[in-house]
């Protein structure tokens, strides 16, 4: 059984003018795999991702994750798939500013509803295995640097044994030494199993993936391993 | 989401900025203090005005002259020429009628040998109406049916008219002058309190003839009780009373020139003003609470909105929307709370204030802190129900684009 298959996935805005985000999108990944999802802003990228992590839901066409039919479920059906097999890495960061790393990483788990002594537990596993320095972890996290915060960010994406990881821009705020210090944080979680899907512009992250998902205007117009990716050339520096 | 996580969250977050969350429940506070205050008068008012109206003696009826209206509770209301000695003799007929007193009073100036003077309202009785009216002696002793026979021009004392004008020293045994009349002091009443008309400690006894034929120069009564043997037996006593009394002044009983009421009447309708007037301060205190919550479901607006991309944050780590609601309520109810209890403190703190400085009695009541309590709940719920429902309803995804 795949981990993904999305089969004809549109996406419709209807404004004022009808925005077509996605225009039948199909593929589908398996556990452990280690994909780019890359294309100029306006390709559709971040939409696939929303529909990915299941924060939206497609207009048409159908998403299996786990081979479970997730197109049309409810918010709060939605909000559990998250809870529990997803886990986003994103370009801001987005942790909790007076927070200490420790409380950041804990959120996922205080909504899974887990009694304290287990949080605690898995913390700390989550924050070894983003090889984040024991000496930090009770700093406040607006104290911290910005790759330091990614990859809190990146602990807290594991706490809860997410089967996906969903990363969007991770480096796009960082500056290149820290961006390949957080990349290579995300490629060893992939080493370890976990399935990580990347969303970038940026050539050199792309690089790193073993398979390379094109979109643009809404299309998928390449979908191959990175070694023969034609269009990894057509991204600019 | 556990229950104590979730207060937990509420509390970080109401902490993180613990000076505007002090500040917007500052009106919550003050609301709360002022309702405490207010009913904790109109419960000291309420129960001052009961414990005086008890003090006037049990199952005993007030036979005044003029005709019936509700809420007739003031004394001397008329030196109305209607009641008189005779109806005293017909009302001892009644059965179940232990004692009938004839009251005459007046306000007069009295004087004390040491030229201490004051005016005040003298009340001339047959004896019994120490025993009526559950009068006890300090000093001395009452006056006695000779005293009465004999026309004596002595007199009983309350204890604030005693200590006005003869402070520490014994009155027993001294003269006073009555409206120029020499009396002998024979007696002290014991302090009793109340707050009304027949408040014993500022009044003087003197034997009822004496009233009569020195002093008031009048045969007619201003009152006449009549003390029953059980509280049972009033209702037939009244009734009995009205009808004999009605045919003897020759009118109709349905629409008399008197008045019989009992220590009930008097009690049910001055509580019921005192609740009236508790319930209005009450209300005028309140209008402070609505303006809190106003402050609080502002302040929750604004915080929200200033979390508007954590909001979306945690619901993409997978919070539900009942959850981010159940959030936000617990915050806003917290803060209602918290203002409640330090309401409630300095309420209380008020109340005793005023009952030390100010001499007017406040009762604090277990029903009125709860009440405070219960209200707050409902304000924090009320008032930040929209925000919490703002808060649930945004959309994780634009959230988290959120600048």
């Amino acid at each position: 059984m795949k981990l993904i298959e999305c089969k004809n996935i549109t996406k419709v805005y209807k404004n004022e003018v009808e925005t077509w985000a996605l225009r039948g999108v199909s593929f589908s990944i398996d556990e452990g795999e280690f994909v780019a999802i890359i294309g100029p802003s306006g390709s559709g990228k971040s939409t696939l991702m929303h529909i990915l992590g299941c924060l939206d839901t497609p207009t048409s066409g159908q998403y299996f994750l786990e081979g479970r039919e997730v197109s049309k479920l409810s918010e709060d059906e939605l909000a559990e798939i998250r809870k529990k097999k997803v886990g986003f890495v994103f370009q801001m960061y987005n942790l909790l500013p007076r927070a200490t790393v420790f409380r950041n990483v804990e959120l996922p788990l205080i909504y899974e509803g887990l009694p304290k002594k287990e949080r605690e537990e898995r913390v700390k596993a989550a924050l070894r295995a983003s090889a984040f320095p024991e000496e930090f972890w009770f700093h406040l996290s607006n104290q911290l640097s910005g790759g330091m915060q990614q990859r809190v960010a990146i602990a807290r994406a594991l706490v809860n044994n997410p089967k996906l990881i969903l990363a969007d821009e991770p480096t796009g705020n960082l500056d290149s030494k820290t961006g390949d210090t957080v990349l290579k944080t995300l490629i060893d979680l992939n080493k370890r199993g976990h399935t990580l899907i990347i969303v970038t512009h940026e050539l050199y992250v792309a690089q790193y993936a073993r398979r390379i998902i094109a979109l643009r205007d809404g299309q998928i117009i390449e979908d191959a391993p990175r070694e023969r990716a034609k269009s990894l050339k057509l991204i600019k520096e | 989401m556990k229950i104590i996580d979730l207060i937990n969250e509420a509390i970080f977050a109401i902490s993180a900025n613990k000076i505007r969350s002090g500040l917007t429940i500052l009106g919550i506070v003050i609301g709360i203090a002022s309702v405490i205050a207010m009913i904790s008068i109109g419960q000291g008012a309420k129960s001052e005005i009961v414990h005086s109206i008890q003090s006037l003696g049990s199952n005993v009826l007030t036979v005044m002259p003029g005709g019936a209206r509700m809420g007739a509770v003031f004394m001397g209301r008329g030196t109305a020429q209607i009641l008189k000695e005779d109806d005293v003799k017909i009302l001892k007929t009644i059965e179940g009628v232990v004692d009938v007193v004839p009251i005459v009073q007046r306000t007069l100036q009295i004087v004390a040998p040491n030229g201490n003077n004051t005016r005040t309202s003298i009340i001339g009785a047959t004896p019994e109406v120490f025993a009526v009216r559950e009068i006890s002696i300090e000093k001395g002793s009452i006056f006695n049916e000779e005293q009465v026979r004999n026309i004596s021009k002595v007199a009983v004392l309350g204890k604030n008219i005693a200590n006005d004008l003869f402070g520490e020293e014994n009155p027993v045994g001294k003269t006073i002058r009555i409206s120029g009349i020499n009396f002998k002091v024979i007696g002290v009443a014991a302090p009793k309190g109340g707050v009304m008309g027949m408040v014993a400690d500022d009044l003087v006894f003197v034997p009822f003839t004496t009233m009569q034929k020195v002093l008031a120069k009048s045969e007619y009564l201003n009152l006449i009780l009549i003390k029953g043997e059980k509280k049972e037996l009033l209702p037939q006593i009244q009734q009995q009373a009205i009808l004999l009394l009605a045919e003897k002044h020759r009118v109709d009983p349905q629409n008399p020139d008197f008045t019989i009421i009992s220590q009930e009447d008097i009690l049910s309708t001055l509580t019921q003003v005192t609740t009236i007037f508790t319930i209005f301060l009450g209300a005028v205190a309140s209008i402070s609470l609505i303006v809190g919550g106003i402050g609080i479901m502002n302040m929750m607006l604004t915080s929200v909105t200033e979390r508007t991309r954590e909001i979306g944050l945690r619901k993409a780590i997978g919070a539900k929307n009942r959850e981010i609601l159940a959030q936000i309520l617990t915050e806003s109810v917290l803060l209602t709370f918290l203002g409640g209890a330090v309401g409630i403190f300095f309420g209380w703190l008020i109340s005793l204030g005023i009952s030390k400085f100010a001499q007017i009695s406040t009762q604090v009541s277990l029903f009125s802190i709860l009440l405070a309590f219960g209200v707050c709940t409902a304000i924090g719920v009320f008032f930040g129900w929209w925000p919490a429902q703002k808060a649930a309803k945004l959309s994780p995804i634009e959230a988290l684009r959120y600048e």
